[in-house]
């Protein structure tokens, strides 16, 4: 069947396999390799992207479902400077999310695998609660393991990516 | 990142991690990340019974699928003198079955297909005949007379028994048990669990039939010995294969051994001509791999009427699955299990261990478990436990009382092990401190009057990682000692190639500033290379917390040796006598400090014209290998708080304090990161994990909705401390750590919620602490966890 799904800002249109899952339209039809796949189940969250502005377990969501919808993937969170960024796998310009950079200041990886499905997570919760309590922090993320961290650094690194995003909105007032 | 101006004094501490820009944007390269042009898919079909005689297989309804490029059966494999492959404990394993299955989900077919969903649907079009056989599932049934015999592949196997094993002095300990004023016995069982990185197993093999260069990429742990071990088995010559462990989504043990899927990725490459890609599910994982643990524990203890321990004894029935697979040095078929007499100062001990076959997955690998440390800790803290509710003593009083003293160090414990070096009573008590012992203790008391049930658990753990020496520690045959090269550029910027692979461990970082301390650089200037069998020296690679003891140290040693070269090239600059300089980040002259060079400008010095004196060919590059002469003893502190409902069974951990000691920290913040981790470990296995069988074998914990791991909900907010006392025979002080939490904590947990129960009298209950075991445990009746619930 033939679909077209805006991902990170640009129509892919595509001819699919009904059955065909979005988190292996993602990564092998469109090569964007950052979500990762772990468990079929929907337990592990490695495949968490957003599915318009909700995250979705990608390896429950069937590409099909996806068509004529918006996609936003781990490579997008990197908010693009001018002449940086684009779309290709190896477009690591641009300027971090704060969430990125929360991460990488607490500590909040290790193997990386369940980084993406965290980070946009995390983003997710704090546009809607930018100044979220550790256990609200904790609730959100519940849904998704980690097999490195044990969630300390990653609570702490989405606490430094609120109180970052606080300070910058103090900046800018 | 520390600034490039602070000189290699300040090369250690909390800098953040190199491999992190990559993995924030998605940018890491994962085994399945791997496109090749080209590239096909494989898929395995399993056994869906745990014990089976093949009687046909038939492909060829799946061989006519249109997208399919090959079919290969375990009678093709055994044609090619490839249907068996070696295990790392001197067993063989069945690539591809050809005569009987002998657990559930054991490979029987591989096909190779354009794509993988193909692959999958080509799985169902194989006809496979089994004649089923009785299953022995019960470890404890496995050695009966008449049980059936699993592995009859084997000449002059009548039974399913594998090995006999026993260390200490049976006669001191038989002497010191009749001693003795108290004796308590115990069993417990230390369940199947799965080590369940996020990312499963899987290779991308490439064959060039030209050439005859094979490449795989793979989720492995130890590039240098899987190469070795592809060239016995496939009989590809060594200098052609390649062996690239790209980015790894955690490893935990899992990713030590050779698995069935690579082999048949390897054979479906060469019979295609295609690279093929082979990556599990998460099913395969579990039912197939490397399981951990499952050990049934018979533990005595035997103590003085004021609480001096005497000794202790075991006996351990080990269930091995249906090939031996352990991945453990040589001469141990039992890992390091002897080292159970912990931390205590103990007259004497004993222990005996009997390993058997039953129709589950092959292993008994790992699970950051430090070669059967995790089962040996958590037996001698349950059994210290137990002897202190027998003899009403305070948990913390006796361990106080039992633990071996600084003065003792370097200490050898009664099964003959040498401690290099701790200070035991002041973890404690640094743990005790940040607890708050005493009004724990105190609140316990009141709550208790009002019937809530708060448990306080310790553990004490001492850990022997860091394999070999070479001639005490082996794995079929290959020294377990690791290289190391370095390379410094007349710029003064570095490279250091490693044999161990990083899984999540930050080697790319604290390697780095292992090589910038020792050189008066900045971490920014080294780079790691690992995970590359063409880029890297060999060696034996990483599990058993072994990188930073082994590899660690290879690299202060190889760049030591930089160091002197170094010196006698400055020298020269300098025009005094190498003897005449002193090392202070730079070589500098003694009681002229003005007069000195740095390394970088030592070394376009000798990528230059400068006249080189004796001693110093060229360049500064250096290698070494280090064979360890000891295994390093990190140790710790564990207290964790429970809160239990006994309307539910439900276990809420409300504190975990953690005190560990693994000597000189050369990045507290991973350290804390890979304590952090381990803790999280023992939340699962104590309260949620286990791999379980129904009586026809079949597992019962085959997907992440059966088998449960930690979330942040499970998970307190740790509670941190550190001690440091130096290991002195590694070269920078250092001990390995990444099991340290995960061997540590499961004691601490069970230990608190049995403390929790005491009021029903329950002594003991065995992982995991489901709610319906601690519900069944207060009814007096505490589950076998192993078995399906009848």
């Amino acid at each position: 069947m033939q679909i077209t799904v805006n991902v990170n800002g640009t129509d892919y249109a595509r001819e699919v396999e009904a059955r065909l899952l979005l988190i292996h339209f993602l990564r092998d039809d469109l090569g964007l390799t950052g979500s990762h796949w772990g468990c079929d189940t929907s337990n592990c969250g490695a495949c968490v992207v957003w599915l318009d502005e909700t995250p979705v377990k990608s390896c429950t969501v069937l590409a099909a479902m996806a068509d004529g919808r918006r996609v936003r993937t781990v490579e997008d969170l990197a908010m693009k400077g001018a002449g940086e960024g684009g779309m290709g796998r190896r477009a690591g310009g641009g300027t971090l999310d704060p969430v990125q950079q929360g991460f990488s200041e607490c500590h909040g990886l290790q193997c990386g695998f369940c980084t993406p499905g965290m980070m946009l997570t995390a983003r997710w919760l704090l546009d809607h609660n930018p100044d979220p309590t550790p256990d609200e922090i904790r609730e959100a993320l519940s849904g998704q393991i980690c097999r490195c961290t044990g969630y300390e650094n990653i609570v702490r690194s989405v606490l430094w990516a609120s109180k970052h995003e606080a300070s910058r909105r103090e900046a800018d007032r | 990142m520390k600034g490039k101006g602070e000189l290699g004094r300040g090369a250690y501490g909390p800098v953040r991690r190199k491999e992190d820009a990559r993995f924030i944007r998605g940018l890491g390269t994962f085994t399945d990340d791997i496109q090749l042009p080209g590239m096909l898919h494989g898929a395995i079909l399993r056994s869906p019974l745990a014990h089976a005689r093949i009687v046909s297989v038939d492909a060829s309804a799946a061989e006519a699928h249109p997208r399919v490029k090959a079919v290969i059966t375990g009678p093709m494999l055994e044609r090619r003198g490839l249907a068996w492959m070696p295990t790392l404990s001197q067993d063989v394993q069945a690539v591809l079955a050809t005569d009987k299955v002998r657990f559930q989900g054991q490979e029987v077919a591989f096909v190779v297909a354009e794509d993988r969903y193909s692959a999958r649907d080509a799985l169902e079009l194989i006809n496979v005949e089994y004649e089923p056989l009785p299953a022995v599932v019960d470890a404890t049934t496995a050695l009966d007379p008449g049980a059936p015999v699993i592995r009859d592949d084997r000449a002059g196997q009548p039974d399913n028994h594998i090995f006999d094993w026993e260390a200490g002095d049976r006669a001191a300990t038989d002497a010191a048990f009749a001693a003795a004023d108290v004796v308590v016995a115990q069993d417990m069982l230390y369940p199947r669990s799965h080590p369940a990185p996020l990312e499963t197993c899987g290779a991308v093999a490439d064959y060039d039939q030209v050439s005859g260069q094979l490449t795989i990429w793979t989720t492995s742990q130890a590039p240098h010995a899987h190469r070795t071990l592809y060239a016995l088995v496939v009989g590809i010559p060594e200098h052609k294969i390649r062996i690239i462990s790209p980015d790894i989504g955690g490893g935990f043990g899992n990713k030590v051994p050779i698995y069935p899927g690579y082999l048949c990725a390897v054979v479906g490459s060469m019979v295609t001509g295609s690279p093929v890609k082979w990556v599990e599910d998460r099913s395969e994982n579990l039912m197939s791999t490397s399981f951990a643990r499952d050990y049934h524990m018979h533990g005595e203890i035997a103590a003085a009427a004021d609480g001096t321990i005497l000794a202790l004894r075991a006996s351990v029935l080990a269930d091995h699955g249906a090939f031996n697979g352990s991945a453990q040095p040589s001469k141990f078929p039992a890992g390091f299990f002897h080292i159970f007499t912990g931390s205590y100062d103990l007259r004497a001990a004993h222990c005996a261990v009997t390993g058997v076959y039953t129709n589950k997955a092959p292993g008994g690998v790992a699970y950051s478990c430090s070669f059967r440390i995790t089962e040996a800790v958590y037996l001698v803290e349950r059994m210290v436990d137990i002897l202190a509710a027998e003899l009403g003593m305070d948990p913390a009083e006796l361990r106080m009382k039992n633990l071996l003293r600084p003065e003792q160090f370097p200490y050898t414990c009664p099964t003959g092990w040498e401690y290099d070096s701790g200070d035991y009573p002041r973890a404690l008590q640094v743990a005790m401190d940040i607890a708050d012992y005493p009004a724990l203790r105190r609140e316990q008391a009141e709550k208790r009057a009002r019937g809530e049930h708060m448990g306080i658990g310790i553990s004490f753990f001492t850990e022997g990682v860091g394999a070999g020496p070479r001639d005490q520690m082996d794995i079929l045959g290959l020294g377990m000692a690791d290289g190391a090269d370095l390379r410094v550029h007349p710029t003064g910027t570095a490279v250091l190639s490693v044999s161990c692979q990083t899984q999540g461990q930050g080697h790319e970082t604290t390697f780095a500033q292992i090589v910038a301390q020792e050189l008066g650089l900045s971490p920014d200037d080294v780079e790691v290379v690992h995970g590359d069998t063409d880029r890297t020296p060999f060696g034996l690679g990483t599990y058993g917390s072994r990188s930073t003891p082994v590899s660690g140290a290879a690299a202060a040693v190889v760049a030591r040796k930089v160091r002197e070269r170094a010196r006698i090239v400055a020298a020269a600059m300098l025009e005094v006598a190498p003897g005449d300089l002193e090392w202070a980040g730079r070589w500098q002259v003694r009681g002229d400090p003005e007069k000195a060079r740095g390394i970088a400008e030592i070394a376009m010095a000798a990528h230059g014209a400068l006249e080189l004196p004796a001693g110093v060919e060229g360049h500064l590059d250096a290698e070494t290998v280090y064979n360890p002469p000891s295994l390093t003893h990190p140790f710790g502190a564990y207290i964790c708080v429970t809160d239990v409902d006994p309307g539910t069974g439900q276990v809420q951990i409300r504190r975990f304090i953690a005190v560990d000691d693994c000597g000189v920290r050369i990045n507290p913040m991973i350290v804390e990161g890979q304590v952090h981790g381990g803790l999280a470990d023992g939340v699962g296995m104590a309260l949620m994990q286990v791999i379980a069988f129904d009586s026809s074998g079949n597992c019962l914990g085959g997907s992440f909705m059966d088998y449960l791991l930690p979330t942040t909900m499970e998970c307190p907010s740790w509670e941190l401390g550190a001690t440091v006392t130096p290991s002195p025979h590694h070269p920078i002080g250092a001990k390995g750590v990444g099991e340290s939490a995960t061997v540590g904590s499961p004691p601490a947990i069970v230990n608190s919620v049995l403390d929790a129960l005491r009021p029903f009298g329950v002594r003991h209950a065995d992982m995991p602490l489901t709610p319906a075991n601690v519900w069944s445990a207060i009814q007096g009746r505490p589950l076998r966890t192993d078995l399906a619930i009848p």
